[in-house]
């Protein structure tokens, strides 16, 4: 579905009447949705692989894992991290929204008031995450051992 | 309308000159593997999130012992087995899909690709191999 939903085939017939009938994917919401879907998925893969990299050092020595493990534990590596959060919550929610556009029934006519829930949701939860992390950042970086 | 160059067109529909037989079903099989794993992904990934960066002092507590408690475990081994290989496996074919959407050379889809596969082979292989030989008295 990823690769043809944005397909330009359909466009040129539709250029009469743009978003009458609310059916209009490319270039609407629901495209953006799916650039964003892309746009996490490979900065989560790119992330994946230095992931299972850094985790292999447990391999090599504790001493090894240690160290590269601590520079995760850095205020600017914490921001980093909310980042992949936010960025893995996007995913998750909206793979979601386009699984249920795929096989519910009802899922193409609701695409865009279920962006709007996904979009509510990762709010509700990044916003308590960001605090969370950020406070943990601060209060290890001035009190912390 | 002006034609555009062959990679960005498509054949219509019902082309004659569409050979009936020349599909296999793997792209089919992958867009299925990817809502699949996509569902089992959700759980294991967002549940080790919540506990590497949240729960017990989040990401400040990781080090070698806290890695060894865990994969004293079956179950955090097989947790950490299966997040590996969907989520290599996964990533993967997305990425196969967006290099090959946006490569417009063979030559260039080709090497990406074989990078992309060269990768993935690395660090899920890598990963199972640390899985299996890990030695909590290495130190």
């Amino acid at each position: 579905m990823a690769s043809t939903t944005a397909s330009a085939a359909e466009a040129p017939q539709r250029e009469g009447n743009p978003r009458a009938k609310g059916s209009l994917y490319r270039g609407d919401l629901g495209m953006w949705s799916w650039v964003a879907h892309r746009i996490t998925g490979v900065l989560t893969f790119f992330f994946l692989f230095v992931h299972v990299l850094d985790t292999a050092l447990v391999r090599v020595s504790p001493e090894a894992y240690d160290t590269v493990i601590e520079t995760y534990k850095s205020p600017i590596m914490i921001l980093f991290e909310l980042g992949l959060l936010a960025a893995v919550l996007f995913h998750a929610f909206n793979g979601i929204r386009v699984m249920l556009v795929d096989f519910w029934a009802n899922g193409p006519k609701y695409q865009k008031p279920m962006l709007w829930t996904v979009l509510v949701l990762w709010l509700v939860l990044i916003v308590p995450a960001a605090i969370s992390m950020l406070t943990r950042a601060v209060t290890e970086l001035f009190g912390g051992h | 309308m002006t034609t555009i160059d062959a990679p960005l067109s498509v054949d219509k529909p019902r082309s004659p000159h569409r050979p009936a037989a020349r599909r296999s079903n793997f792209e089919l099989y992958s867009w299925l593997f990817m809502r699949l794993s996509g569902v089992l992904l959700l759980f294991l990934v967002l549940g080790h999130m919540l506990i590497m960066l949240f729960l017990d002092g989040g990401v400040h507590r990781i080090n070698f012992a806290f890695v060894a408690g865990r994969w004293a475990s079956p179950f955090w081994q097989f947790w950490d087995l299966t997040m590996l290989w969907l989520a290599g496996l996964h990533g993967g074919n997305g990425l196969r899909t967006v290099i090959n959407d946006y490569s417009r050379k063979d030559a260039t889809r080709f090497w990406l690709k074989m990078l992309l596969y060269v990768s993935v082979l690395l660090t899920v292989g890598l990963g199972t191999f640390v899985l299996f030989t890990f030695d909590p008295n290495i130190g």
